[in-house]
Order: C-alpha cells, then structure tokens, then sequence
C-alpha cells in the first residue's frame, strides 16, 4: 500500500516537472539561444538599430503612462468599494473586471469604433488635430485598458481582509481622507500594490492583440517591442526577433521573481 | 442600522467616488457605449448574414474546438500540478511552484514566435514529431499547443487554495471505512474540488477563446482549416470593414458573457449547497 503510494507519488512528480520543463522552460530557453546563435554582436545590432531603440522607446513610455493611470485609479477604486456601502456597488465593480473578459481585438475594436472615421466624436478631434487611432494615443489607451482593473484587483482582497475599524476610527478622531490613507491603510496594502504594479506593467509591456487593431504599424513611430517582434519575425529576420523577444523573457523572469518575493512578505505582514 | 449611521464615517466618498467615474467613464463606458451605438446602426439582415458565412461559421468551430481541447487537457494537467504541488514535497518544488505563472508574464508574441519555432518540421520539437508523420505548427494541434501554454495557470491556481484548505483528515477517515484509494480521489476528494476546477476550467476556456498573439503565429491562419475568430475580426478591421468585424465581435462578446454566466451560476450554486441551504 504505502510502497503503491510512493510510486503514484514519484509519477505525478514526474509528470509534472516535464510538462513544466517542456512547456514553459523549453521555449524561454529556446529564444534565448536564438537570440545569440550568431554572436552576440548579431544580437546588440538587432536591438540597437534604430527601429528597434524606438520600439524600446516607445513600450517605456506606454508601459509608463500606463502604471501612472491604472495605479491613480485602481487605488481610489478600490477605496471607494471597501470603504462605502452605495447603491450599484456591483455594477460597479462588474465595469472595472469587464476589461479582463473581452478578447484583445475586440478591446481594440471598440476603440476603432469610438475614435475612428465613422464616430462622431471624430470630426471634433480632427478638428482639434487630435488623432488617436494608428498613433501614440490609441497604442497607450488601450494598453489601459487591458490592464485596468491589474491594480484595484490586487488591492480590494487585502483591504476587504483588513476590515475598516482601525479608519473608522481615525475618521472619528478627525483625520482627514490623505492622512488616513497615508498612515493607516497604505500600510496594510503596500505589497499587494507594489504587486499590482508588476503586473500592470509586465502585461502592458508584452501586449500584442489590442494594440496590433490601433497602431498604424509605422516602423519607428507605433511599433512596440511585441508588435516589432511581429514585423521582423514577419520580414524572416529571426535573430532580430528573438533578440527582441530575450528582453521581454528576461523581463518576465524578473516579474516572476519580484511576484514570489512580494507574495512572501506580504504574506508575512499580514499572518 | 449601523451601517446606514456609519455609510461616510469615512472621508473621501466624494473625491474617490468622483475620480474612480471619471476614469472608468473614459476608458471603459464611452467606448462601450460607441460599441452599442455602432451595433445598432447595423441591418440587422446584414448581421446575421455576415456572422453565418461559411468562413466566418468554420473559424467558430476551429476556436471553440481548440479552445475546448486545450482546456480539457489544462484542467487534468491543473488538477495533478495542484495536488503535486499541495501535498508532495520534492526537490525544485518552489521553482516548479514559482514559475506556474510564466504564461502571465511573457508576452504572447514572444510565446507565440517560440512555440511556432519549436515545432515547425525542422525545429527541436517538430522534427521529433516528424518521424511519426504529425505535423504541429501551422496546423490545429499547433493551436492547440499555443493555447495549453496559455491557460496552464488558471486550473492550478484556482484549485491549490481550495486543496491547502481540505483536510487530509476526511481521506484518513475514508481510507479507515475501507475506501480504496481510487474511491477517495472520486467521491472524496474530487466533488470537493469541482467548483473550483470549474472555474478553472471557465476562466482559461474563455481566455482561449479570444487569445491572438500567441495563436497568430502558429495557426498558419488557412482559411476554414486554422482560422480563429480573433483573427477572422482583425482582418475584417484591416480591411476597413467595421460593420463586418463589429457583428463577429458581438457574437465573441454573447460568448464570452455565457460561458461567465454559467460560472458564476455553478459557482453560487456550489457556495449554497457547501453552506448547506439547498
């Protein structure tokens, strides 16, 4: 009996460590050697040349606008469902999950449709000079919003945990809104929100479908690293590919990293 | 009662309630509400005649097929990581552990142009598959391959917690009863965790369904054989044909919404029935 245990026990090991090895570890690696199968000069000139240092570029300055409004936002949002009682609070936090449930192309649809030629928002914009759909603008709007609800998600577990006593109390004694959050809840959230943030910027960095619909592909201009990624892939240049793509896999192994120790010590905080 | 004295003991409702409307207004509800709005300028003979041709038809039953498959084969490989990872222990367990998550945070070009090297006839894994006549990339099975890569962490996550909370002592008393240990895992263990693999399943089912980045590349993307939904709308949208990709992306959106719905339906059911009201 216990020797049939061990056995089943050593097989599901196994089992699980190839499928991991094979699925996940076999492709991070693969990209790393094609990256450096020509040398690795090959590789600094396919990530320095100049369409490439723009595409870098460029996914810095989204993936930073994007941290920016979705941490404003997430913090308030998950404030405001688990500090009050109100009328639509599902709703409401229904709206701030949906962006998880659509599919990439169709986040980016409904951006085409809200700001492109047949919207009637589009003649005040043109107007204005403003474009938004195959430009900077349509790319970082809707990396917010397949990241929107990266941060609040993070947050309202832990502060639905922690309860409101200790806030209450503060407000009782006449703290102010600032005070209180600075005190006393960011405290109890700090990991949880440092966590957030590595998501929301691991995602908005690797996002390809939604901002494929919104970027005008402009070599240099609205191409980001997963979308520079396609075009050289596309053009046979695969040593520019995968040098590209080994920033990203470096970038992902460091989230993962950064996810296990921030779990771990928020995890220790809170008991 | 208390709750209606102490609904604003807390500063802030105001300025928070404010700021979180403002945002959620302009990047979520004006862009959803254009989507309603285009939607209902459409004919709706047009609609049902875009979302039923014979193209638009096949993409349907390549997505859901490889969607369902690679789901499938996600919540038995889920179910055996979260048990390997709850209850044995072994060398390497917290790497095996950390790395669960690795589809999150790679980006799925990057996945998508790794996999679909790995397997095409003269790459490392497609050449092994090659001595026995299965071709991987560029067909249904490399599809499939692509979306098991993404969907691995949603059965194990959702199914470890709910395993770390069950208690190994129900299994003794079984086994004590004279329980083989076939009997335990089916009728013990197994309807203990079943909502939470539904779930599991639900999430990484709905995510396949609207996957693109890693797909794209694999998929080889032959019209009525590898053509997925996603990509069907995409180039509906590079043809500047909105009405067209708005209808296809209405029946994803219905989709999506029904595949949550019976979660969210099983998942409440399941919650009365462990509380014991039904």
């Amino acid at each position: 009996m216990n020797q049939e245990k061990q056995v089943t026990k050593w097989v599901l090991i196994i089992f699980s460590t190839v499928f991991l090895a094979i699925m996940l570890l076999l492709p991070l690696f693969y990209v790393i050697i094609t990256a450096f199968r020509e040398g690795w000069s090959a590789f600094t000139a396919a990530i320095t040349n100049e369409d490439a240092a723009a595409s870098i570029r460029l996914t810095l300055i989204v993936t930073l606008i994007t941290v920016a409004v979705n941490t404003f936002f997430g913090i308030f949002a998950s404030w405001v469902i688990t500090k009050y009682r109100f009328f639509g609070k599902k709703v409401l936090s229904a709206l701030i999950d949906l962006p998880l449930t659509v599919s990439p192309i169709i986040a980016g649809l409904i951006y085409v449709l809200t700001f492109g030629r047949n919207s009637i928002l589009y003649p005040i914009l043109d107007a204005w000079g403003i474009h938004i759909i195959f430009a900077v603008p349509g790319i970082v709007l809707a990396t917010i919003f397949v990241t929107f609800p990266f941060i609040s998600r993070e947050l309202i577990p832990v502060l639905t945990a922690v309860g409101n006593d200790e806030e209450e109390a503060a407000a009782m004694m006449g703290a102010g809104f600032f005070r209180i959050f600075r005190s006393i809840t960011f405290p109890h959230i700090k990991w949880a929100f440092l966590y957030g943030i590595v998501l929301c910027a691991a995602r908005a960095m690797g996002e390809f479908g939604a901002v494929s619909v919104l970027s005008g592909h402009l070599r240099g201009k609205t191409n980001t690293m997963p979308l520079h990624i396609e075009v050289t892939y596309q053009a046979f240049d695969f040593t520019g590919a995968f040098a590209m793509s080994s920033i990203l896999v470096v970038m992902a192994l460091i989230i993962l990293v950064l996810r296990n120790v921030l779990e771990y010590r928020g995890k220790k905080e809170n008991g | 009662m208390r709750s209606t004295k102490n609904k604003h003991t807390i500063p802030g409702f105001g300025l928070s309630m404010g700021i979180t409307l403002a945002i959620l207004g302009l990047v979520v509800i004006i862009p959803l509400c254009s989507l309603v709005i285009y939607s209902a300028q459409l004919s709706f003979h047009d609609f049902i005649a875009t979302i039923t041709r014979p193209r638009v038809l096949a993409s349907y039953q390549v997505s859901f097929l490889t969607a369902f498959i690679a789901s499938l084969i996600n919540t038995v490989t889920g179910v055996v990581l979260a048990w390997v990872l709850v209850r044995y222990e072994f060398p390497w367990k917290r790497f095996l552990d950390g790395i669960i998550e690795l589809p999150f945070a790679l980006p799925t070009a990057v996945a998508g142009i790794a996999l679909t090297h790995l397997t095409v006839s003269n790459g490392w894994v497609g050449s092994f598959f090659g001595k026995f006549g299965i071709e991987v990339a560029y067909t249904r099975l490399g599809i499939i391959i692509a979306l098991i890569f993404i969907g691995i962490p949603f059965v194990v996550r959702s199914v470890q917690p709910v395993l770390e909370k069950t208690d190994a002592e129900y299994e003794a008393a079984a086994e004590l009863m004279g329980a083989d240990r076939r009997q335990i895992f089916f009728r013990v263990i197994l309807p203990e965790l079943m909502p939470s693999i539904i779930a599991g399943f639900t999430m990484a089912f709905a995510r396949c369904l609207g996957e693109y980045g890693s797909v794209v590349f694999i998929a080889g993307n032959t019209p009525y054989e590898t053509e997925i939904t996603p990509l069907l709308i995409m180039s509906e949208l590079q043809e500047f044909d909105y009405a067209s990709a708005t209808s296809i992306a209405l029946v994803m959106l219905f989709t999506a919404f029904v595949i949550l719905f019976i979660n969210a339906a099983v998942q409440s059911r399941a919650s009365k029935i462990i509380s014991g009201i039904e």
